[in-house]
């Protein structure tokens, strides 16, 4: 085993994933009074950074990534007001949110926002980094997938990201895929690379239980931010589980400044019974993690193999193999009926 | 036959690819190549292929247009400098084709209402974008059986087949295309999504596009009308293909397809890339149809104050 690096004192900014990631788990179907709850209660034990939107951010409503029970502006308006401390974010995934959508966030409150790409593809977000800036938000450019490029080209895009003003850049685990050496691996590879004043965040999915070990990796190389889901709400197996993580970090000395018993009991009291199943290390998410395929896929792949009578994984495990990367939803039911067809369930 | 003779603004990925259709045109003829950067590959690559290059931008073909015949101008920059490209190009009288999101001239996705810009005698026609050539036939192939209350197009192109240019611009491209979705596609609403895959081997051009019709969809005649809309974008993309679908969930219908490319400048894979010079050339041909045959004389336009 490597020895563990020295992380005691270490301060460390947690963002909350429950309110936008957890929308995900939730087929998009959270309420207003649910935000409420779960971020006053967020805001109360001392959580500074808290993500509130649709689960595929700004523009996220659609046919492809379903429609919430509201609005995002009717979202901020209700969560932003309450709040006593804590910050509100979003993401925008440029080709999805547009820059319109990232305006009004911020007359709606919204403060800092994760620009999210492909880990190969940071060159289509100058416009919308650029924007977070002009406006004064705390901007992460977040490269999503993380595993699908190596340590090197990775700090190459974080390199690029932060050339268009990211403050932060985040190693994104959207499949859940990765294991810690994967994680030190970069996180390294974009400190050698990154002006010093530039932070390194890392978001994980619990898909092969690794969401803790890999965020404690990233903090042990460097990083200083870490998103986690409070509950592990979040799509696939869910995201770091953020009471997990603070009261690992207690252990360790690694400063949050979280009150883990207040997160525990939000956990057990709000968020386990919001859920619709059971978010947790399941047939289906762990083939995510180990296929390394994009956890959003997890519910819409089960819809379309009830639809057409396959497998969930089967599904899974072929839209691996045809590396299809976030956003990419629509293809999960050409998938299935391709392989409906191929399989004589449905007539060519 | 006589040919109109074009110019192209803009090498890079449309404009060389545009360089191929042109050349296998029978109406038009390919004579001018426009760049920025002396240094550029894409301005070699046009040289390579016949054409006279400038690298000092329009202003630098302004002073050869009528020397050189120049009737219609394809513009492949940035949606930033199409107008005054366009400003200058009108004022000799050259009709202007624009591949970029600039959107100041009609939109025109050729099976859906080329004939209606010709008969117009526009001057300035735009192609939207390759998500919106690839997706709109296919709203329109719906909204024209009944009425569509909201369209989603979401495009998926291969990393490789999307220029710099697009990339800074994404949002320019967005908008572009979910306001054609409307305004071309016949939707009320609608909505366009663009996705960059960097799969290598490059994965092919797909394209979903859902529809909500405002009563219960009458499934027998969509599906007649998407074949038959397949076949007409076929006449000018041949690798214009429906994978699955029509699909009917309610009053949702959903149409999966692909576009191959003809392999000219990039790999097949880049059928965004032939579909938007495909339909530029086409429209382009219907003008120049037009003008051989003395039905469509180009005037001069005054640029506007």
């Amino acid at each position: 085993m490597s020895e563990l690096k020295n992380v005691k004192g270490r301060k460390v900014l947690v963002h909350d994933m429950a309110l936008r990631d957890g929308m995900h788990a939730k087929r998009e179907q959270i309420s207003t009074d649910q935000m409420i709850k779960v971020a006053t209660a967020l805001d109360d034990a001392g959580v500074p950074l808290i993500q509130v939107a649709h689960g595929g951010g700004l523009g996220g409503n659609s046919l492809q990534h379903g429609f919430a029970m509201h609005s995002n502006e009717e979202y901020w308006d209700a969560v932003i007001p309450k709040m006593k401390q804590a910050k509100v974010s979003v993401l925008l995934i440029p080709g999805l949110g547009t820059m319109k959508e990232l305006q009004s966030a911020y007359d709606h409150g919204v403060r800092s926002v994760h620009v999210a790409t492909h880990c190969t593809e940071a060159d289509t977000s100058p416009q919308h980094i650029a924007y977070a800036r002009k406006l004064g938000m705390d901007t992460t450019g977040f490269l999503m997938m993380a595993h699908l490029n190596d340590p090197k080209g990775l700090a190459t895009q974080g390199k690029l990201m932060e050339s268009y003003g990211a403050q932060t850049i985040y190693i994104t685990d959207s499949a859940g895929y990765m294991l810690p050496s994967d994680v030190v691996a970069r996180v390294r590879a974009l400190r050698e690379v990154l002006n010093p004043e530039t932070e390194i965040g890392f978001h994980g999915h619990h898909n092969l239980g690794m969401g803790i070990a890999n965020s404690i990796a990233a903090i042990e190389e460097g990083a200083s931010r870490i998103d986690a889901s409070v509950g592990g709400l979040g799509a696939g197996a869910g995201n770091t589980p953020l009471e997990v993580f603070v009261a690992v970090c207690d252990r360790m000395g690694i400063e949050t400044n979280c009150d883990l018993f207040k997160l525990m009991d939000l956990t057990q009291d709000i968020i386990f019974p919001m859920m619709d199943h059971i978010v947790r290390v399941d047939r289906s998410s762990l083939t995510l993690g180990f296929a390394g395929v994009y956890s959003t896929f997890l519910l819409h792949a089960d819809r379309a193999g009830k639809k057409y009578g396959l497998p969930t994984r089967d599904i899974l495990v072929e839209l691996g193999r045809k590396k299809m990367i976030g956003g990419q939803e629509d293809m999960i039911e050409d998938t299935a009926l391709t392989m409906a067809k191929e399989r004589g369930l449905l007539k060519a | 036959m006589k040919k109109i003779k074009c110019a192209i603004i803009g090498p890079g990925n449309i404009g060389t690819d545009l360089i191929y259709k042109l050349k296998r045109s029978p109406v038009l003829e390919p004579v001018w190549m426009v760049g920025i950067d002396p240094t550029s590959e894409g301005l070699v690559r046009a040289r390579d292929m016949g054409l006279k290059t400038t690298s000092e931008g329009v202003d630098g073909l302004l002073p050869h247009v009528l020397a050189d015949e120049v009737q219609i101008a394809f513009d492949a920059t940035s949606a930033y400098v199409h107008k005054s490209n366009s400003d200058k190009l009108n004022a000799l009288g050259v009709l202007m084709v624009d591949l970029t999101p600039a959107a100041i001239g009609g939109l025109c996705v050729p099976p859906v209402n080329l004939e209606t810009h010709a008969k117009a005698q526009a001057m300035n026609v735009n192609m939207i974008s390759c998500a919106g050539q690839a997706t709109i036939p296919m709203v329109n192939a719906v909204s024209r059986i009944q009425s569509v209350s909201y369209a989603e197009i979401i495009a998926t192109v291969s990393s490789k087949s999307i220029g710099p240019g697009t990339r800074a611009n994404l949002d320019e491209f967005t908008y572009t295309t979910s306001n054609a979705v409307c305004a071309v596609g016949g939707a009320r609403t609608g909505k366009a999504l663009v996705i960059i895959n960097p799969a290598d081997p490059p994965m092919i051009m797909r394209n979903t596009i859902y529809c909500l019709t405002d009563e219960e969809p009458d499934q027998e005649r969509i599906r007649a009308s998407v074949l038959e809309m397949v076949k007409e974008v076929q006449k000018y993309v041949p690798g214009y293909r429906l994978v699955n679908g029509p699909v009917f969930d309610g009053k949702k219908v959903a149409t999966f397809m692909e576009v191959a490319g003809l392999g000219d400048y990039l790999p097949t894979y880049a059928g965004n890339l032939d579909i938007m010079t495909a339909a530029a050339a086409r429209t382009a041909e219907m003008f120049a149809t037009e003008i051989l045959a003395g039905r469509y004389q180009l005037k001069p336009v005054k640029e506007a104050a």
